[in-house]
């Protein structure tokens, strides 16, 4: 048996996104290039999938980008926008708490002169928009704050965002990825001027993604070479995929309502369950209603978070966490240290990510065996004594 | 990513325990870094007679917990001090290029807690050629 926690590592493909894909691997894989009826029967697809990804979060289907996924997404829109607005001026504002696509193109910016502000969150990991006011300069060209993050499940006020950066006529970019498909995004209500996805985050194949660019922004180009994507992003389609993208992100938008009560119902039984069966624990994800409805984050106090996925991983669970040894750095997630959580309490941290998929009685078996694992390791364990 | 016999000694460390009139204890790294070892020992004649482990940390923590514990019951002192962390590697088949600062680690507690038995007798620990790099556990302190 092996049940499957890890959606927001990434998520199994549906089968009707699967059977809609097939077609364009032996059948319809003509170029969608060229002139021929193979090549423009391909095009008609891509035009659709786009047409449904546009629809997903409210824009012009002429408005979204396919790349090869979330964080190419990422920065090409950061970086794209940092170098044509360099003339008007070198400063960016982002968060202690984006995914490293961000933040690692941020650094690669920093090297070329770039200002970067990261704004601090609170103890439930949100941003505070008096801060974010105050940190816009005359030379701000970007604010990139991410839509839900991946580790806790936290949702930013991105209206609230979007408002204050179109009040301070400064360009909005919020990494999508962990959002979109799970939880409703609308572009033109949000103030958002760019928004970064990934397929493979909604049940469609991975290696796809997109970027949503509003119109009116001319973003350099990422790829030069043929006309694909208005010429920005060259190369030909990964046709299949975005047809799998397109359907995928039907199916979530359809399904939204009903699939995130059922996912949220799982979770709270999952976190609140936990929680009250492990003492001294500490609860990661936020309390607020503002959040995801698949992830469930805690930390489990004098235990380390690798020994507690392989116990788990034993046991058929297949979880993860933001310790330092399964970070491969010397330091745990740096998304619970902005939370202001200590080493070790980061370092004990597990995330559970439920979708649609998970039953509740996956849920229960987790609820059985977490607890005796803890119970294992804390005997292991020379602090468990000494608190 | 873990060799067999690593995930044997972490799913069913040896020695896992205390020793409450233990006769010599060492305890390396910190909860900061994410690893700690304690190692009590019995000793008798100079003879290690008895040893137990304590770790927080990873599974490669555990387990070389485990395995140097393993390596060292029943032996003399002198051969428990030549113990080095290759040899523990290699008796767990290997380790993670990412994870070998585990294996000094458990080197160090082994040597902590000799070194802790020596003091108590009266006697310096660096006239048994014992040098204590004062491990905290995170891998800089060791790959220097």
């Amino acid at each position: 048996m092996r049940i499957y926690a890890d959606n927001a590592a990434t998520t199994k493909v549906d089968n009707r996104v699967l059977e809609k894909m097939m077609p364009f691997f032996c059948e319809m894989y003509g170029n969608p290039s060229s002139v021929h009826s193979a090549g423009q029967e391909v095009k008609a697809a891509i035009d659709e999938a786009r047409q449904q990804v546009a629809d997903a979060i409210g824009c012009e289907s002429k408005e979204i980008y396919f790349t090869a996924g979330g964080s190419e997404a990422d920065n090409w829109a950061i970086k794209g926008i940092a170098k044509k607005y360099a003339s008007k001026g070198k400063h960016i504002i982002s968060t202690k708490i984006e995914h490293h696509a961000v933040l690692h193109a941020l650094d690669a910016l920093k090297k070329d002169g770039y200002e970067i502000t990261l704004l601090d969150v609170d103890s439930e990991g949100f941003i505070n928009l008096e801060e974010l006011e105050k940190a816009i300069r005359p030379d701000t060209i970007l604010i990139t704050v991410m839509f839900a993050n991946n580790e806790t499940g936290v949702m930013e006020p991105i209206a609230e965002i979007g408002r204050i950066a179109k009040e301070h006529k400064v360009l909005f970019h919020t990494d999508a990825v962990q959002a979109v498909g799970h939880v409703p995004v609308n572009v033109k209500e949000m103030n958002i001027d760019m928004l970064s996805m990934s397929a493979h985050k909604f049940n469609a194949p991975k290696g796809v993604g997109a970027l949503y660019v509003r119109k009116g922004i001319i973003m350099p180009n990422l790829i030069d070479g043929g006309g694909q994507e208005k010429g920005r992003r060259a190369g030909t389609e990964n046709t299949a995929a975005i047809v799998g993208m397109g359907e995928a992100i039907k199916i979530a938008v359809e399904n939204m309502e009903e699939e995130s009560k059922k996912v949220s119902y799982l979770r709270d039984k999952l976190l609140n369950g936990l929680m009250e069966r492990i003492p001294e624990c500490k609860q990661n994800t936020p309390k607020s209603q503002n959040r995801l409805p698949g992830i469930a984050n805690l930390s489990l106090k004098y235990i380390e978070g690798e020994s507690i996925l392989l116990m788990m991983d034993i046991k058929g669970i297949c979880a993860s966490s933001g310790s330092a040894c399964t970070s491969g750095s010397l330091d745990p997630s740096h998304v619970l240290l902005a939370l202001g959580l200590d080493h070790g309490t980061a370092h004990g941290s597990v995330r559970f990510s439920l979708d649609r998929f998970n039953t509740e009685e996956e849920v229960d078996y987790i609820l059985e065996e977490l607890p005796k694992i803890a119970e294992r390791l804390r005997a292991m364990s020379p602090l468990w004594n000494k608190r | 990513m873990y060799s067999d016999k690593v995930m044997d000694h972490f799913t069913n460390p040896r020695n896992v325990g205390e020793i409450p009139d233990a006769d010599g204890v060492g305890e390396v790294g910190n909860e900061k870094c994410g690893d700690i070892m304690r190692i009590y020992l019995k000793i008798d004649n100079n003879v290690i007679t008895d040893v137990k482990f304590k770790t927080y940390g990873c599974g490669a923590a555990v387990a070389t917990s485990s395995m140097a514990t393993e390596l060292i019951k029943g032996k003399p002192l002198e051969e428990a001090l030549k113990l080095t962390n290759k040899a523990v590697v290699e008796a767990l088949d290997g380790l993670p290029p990412v994870k070998i600062h585990c294996s000094v680690l458990a080197e160090e507690a082994i040597k902590a807690a000799i070194a802790d038995y020596l003091t108590k007798k009266g006697l310096d620990p660096k006239l048994f050629g014992i040098d204590l790099k004062a491990c905290t556990g995170c891998c800089d302190s060791c790959h220097e």
